[in-house]
């Protein structure tokens, strides 16, 4: 199994939340895992991108045009990051237009379901799992969050995922 | 815990693991992007396994270590942590205690940045090192790194050596699944052998200080055990051979395998770049005819193998600048290996620049500033606040605590003529005032320069995640520490202006610049001190401490920009279809700082829940 996946976004949307989330998700199902943050100065508010590697891989990055997914919370991020995609590339963003991709308007979903703007970045993975394009299932991305989410945030973040796989139905 | 444990762990998260399961009893550090949260990692680890271990933010990072210097000294493990430029400040410390060694293991954690991302060099702490004659570790993984952490500490018991680990970037913010296992606990209490020829040396003892360093060194070049690792070729190339280091191993290796070269091509792993292991240089000069070394961001291998077939970042096949990222690796094998070219997607760039987040109150004190002092000269500093270069009211970003002595530069070169001289306002955040502005502002009021000094009090160590400050009088253990307040530091200067103001209040703030501007200019006028005061707002207490205001932009806007370019908060556009600036409700906090900017009286505030 080799699935490397990026995530883009702006500094404060949640990018890191989906790396962690997703290289837990990895080690809970056997695989070998090494992923890629953006921290520093570029979280406020600048364009950031995390890759997630799964499989046997050494190195944390990922080559041009050598990931499998995206997962883009902006859809303006997608010009400036789609060199990293394969041409195959299953592609998930987070926009109410509609394109050559697989969109979910997950900040008015979120507005719908009473949650914060922030929680889109779980409804974008949720509608991601949903479409089968993740190298694991919805179960084990929910056990996921339940286990890995802090108490007070848990219940909104189960909510926003379940939307977003409610989404990709 | 007493068996191992896979945890999937930051690489910070792994050398704070790797310092508590070690043994180490005292760890401090200056926060510093790439390496910030390792300290919280120790002191996480710490708590969860009872670990008897000391931990500090210190003042800056000669303080820090200092302190775990004297651990040392005291025959107890200790671990010091900085970004690389952060070595730049404890290298005083850092160069003497070569010459006169330790006792209870030190490493010293230097984290590099290539790119760089979120440092002002991408200087190569391996070169500083190889100048101080210590040795270095160069993990290529977060697993790595931990093991280096506990090989690091014996190799310093061993030979009474500070040892350095240099992760980089990527191996800092890369996250695995790492191996967790049981603490050594070596309990040793603090014992202090007075010696001193050794801990007070004076020159007449330093030069046979050097002589042991330069035999431990030559020692440590000789050892088998950090030998370049050999993954042997099949002799499909022969007399070539790869040699790599640092995470930029990694990406090598995991070319070679996609390339099916893995096992064809010899290709060495340097886990220890200085001192390069005698035997090895060798058998690199007898063995091979062509030799390519991929490391960052210096050529610190290559030089130590002296050896005009060795190509890399002197010969010009590896660029000699920047981060060795896969995609900069590729086209250097495909050169080296005589390989076809792999088509690439080429990065269209673009992107969002980073900004001041909504509501900062760093941002209403840069508008004000340049607003007032439309011909000022802005020397800065590094922090949060560097991003006021995108309002016009940062000018220099130089190294921590320089805007400080820059503006007392700056006063000089223009009062050398006699003249009219500009007004001057240094900017400077709370953290890196107690790091290094202190003293720069000693000397500037001891020199009598003339300048407004205003210090962006946020209440945090905000750019690295929120480490508290002194002032904060809360440790790195959250426990009570003695708080330091900046007005009493500024007070014990002897500035003779200093006031404390809300930056909020604008029109306000504004007059406070100016008579701080008249006091400069009096004749017995010198440095005006303007302490900023507005608590971070990704402190969500500190958020819900404020008014919240609900914004709104009535029909007299213009669309003249001049919020969108001068002001520049991210919860403002321009609604192109209209041409009129609209408020995202989403990112705008209701601060209200924005009513004052318009020139136009267009954007409205009133109290949440009453529009």
């Amino acid at each position: 199994m080799k699935q490397q996946i990026i995530v883009s976004g702006l500094g404060g949307q949640g990018a890191l939340t989906l790396t962690r989330l997703l290289a837990e998700a990895a080690a809970a199902a056997g695989l070998p895992v090494i992923t890629s943050e953006t921290h520093g100065m570029a979280q406020r508010g600048g364009t950031v991108i995390s890759m997630i590697k799964v499989g046997p891989f050494r190195g944390p990055l990922i080559p041009a045009g050598e990931a499998d997914r995206g997962l883009f919370l902006h859809l303006k991020n997608l010009a400036v990051h789609r060199f990293y995609l394969r041409e195959d590339a299953a592609v998930f963003i987070n926009t109410a237009l509609s394109g050559d991709y697989l969109s979910v308007d997950a900040r008015s979903l979120a507005a719908a379901h009473g949650l914060p703007p922030v929680a889109a970045n779980l409804i974008l993975l949720g509608f991601a799992a949903g479409k089968g394009g993740l190298f694991a299932g919805p179960d084990l991305l929910a056990e996921m969050i339940a286990a890995k989410t802090p108490e007070r945030f848990r219940e909104a973040s189960l909510k926003a995922f379940q939307a977003g796989l409610a989404a990709a139905a | 815990m007493t068996k191992t444990q896979q945890r999937i762990l930051m690489g910070n998260e792994a050398l704070g693991r790797g310092i508590v399961e070690a043994g180490v009893t005292m760890a401090a550090s200056y926060p510093g992007t790439p390496a910030s949260e390792i300290l919280a990692a120790v002191v996480t680890f710490a708590k969860e396994t009872g670990a008897d271990l000391y931990a500090e933010w210190s003042v800056n990072e000669k303080v820090a270590f200092e302190v775990a210097l004297a651990n040392s000294m005291c025959g107890r493990r200790s671990a010091v942590s900085m970004k690389q430029v952060g070595l730049n400040v404890a290298s005083d410390p850092f160069m003497r205690a070569a010459y006169l060694g330790v006792k209870g293991g030190l490493v010293v954690i230097a984290a590099d940045d290539p790119g760089p991302h979120s440092s002002q060099t991408e200087q190569d702490s391996r070169f500083f090192a190889m100048f101080a004659k210590v040795p270095v570790l160069d993990p290529s993984s977060p697993r790595e790194a931990k093991d280096m952490v506990a090989q690091a500490l014996e190799l310093s018991e061993r030979y009474g050596l500070p040892v350095m680990v240099r992760p980089t970037t990527r191996v800092c913010h890369a996250r695995q699944n790492v191996p967790c296992g049981p603490l050594l606990r070596l309990n040793r209490p603090a014992r202090f052998d007075k010696d001193p020829r050794r801990w007070c040396a004076t020159p007449v003892f330093v030069l046979s200080l050097h002589r042991e360093l330069n035999d431990k060194i030559d020692k440590i070049a000789g050892a088998p055990e950090f030998a370049p690792q050999l993954t042997a070729g099949d002799g499909s190339y022969p007399g070539a051979c790869v040699i790599a280091s640092g995470v930029a191993f990694a990406h090598t290796g995991d070319w070679l395998e996609e390339l099916g070269l893995l096992g064809r091509v010899d290709f060495f792993q340097v886990t220890m770049p200085y001192p390069l292991n005698r035997d090895f240089i060798h058998q690199v000069k007898i063995r091979y005819q062509q030799v390519l070394v991929i490391e960052e961001t210096y050529p610190v291998i290559e030089l130590q193998l002296a050896d005009a077939r060795v190509q890399g970042r002197t010969s010009g096949l590896v660029p000699r600048e920047g981060e060795l990222t896969p995609d900069v690796i590729r086209p250097v094998l495909e050169s080296f290996l005589k390989l076809p070219a792999r088509v690439v997607p080429v990065p269209a760039g673009g992107g969002d620049r980073p900004t001041l987040c909504a509501g900062c109150g760093h941002r209403a004190a840069f508008y004000a500033i340049k607003t007032a002092f439309p011909g000022g000269i802005f020397p800065s500093d590094i922090g949060c606040y560097t991003l006021g270069l995108n309002l016009g009211a940062v000018d220099t970003c130089h190294c921590m605590g320089a805007g400080i002595s820059q503006a007392a530069g700056f006063y000089r070169a223009y009062a050398a003529g006699g003249g009219e001289f500009p007004t001057i306002v240094a900017t400077i955040g709370d953290s890196t005032f107690f790091h290094a502005g202190v003293p720069a502002l000693f000397n500037a009021v001891f020199h009598q320069a003339r300048f407004i000094l205003v210090i962006l009090d946020n209440a945090t160590t905000a750019m690295t995640g929120h480490q508290p400050t002194p002032q904060a009088g809360c440790t790195a253990t959250g426990e009570a520490g003695h708080p330091v307040f900046i007005p009493d530091l500024v007070r014990a200067s002897g500035a003779g202006f200093i006031k404390e103001a809300d930056p909020y209040d604008l029109p306000a703030f504004m007059d406070l610049l100016r008579s701080a501007d008249a006091y400069c200019r009096s004749p017995a006028g010198g440095v005006a001190v303007v302490i900023a005061k507005h608590p971070c707002l990704l402190d969500r207490e500190a958020r819900q401490g404020q008014p919240v205001y609900s914004m709104a932009v009535t029909e007299a806007c213009t669309g003249c920009r001049h919020c969108l370019d001068d002001f520049e908060c991210p919860a403002l556009s321009l609604d192109e279809t209209d041409g009129r600036v609209v408020i995202d409700g989403g990112r705008c906090v209701g601060c209200g700082v924005c009513v004052h900017v318009c020139p136009e009286g267009a954007i409205t505030a009133a109290k949440e829940g009453r529009p």
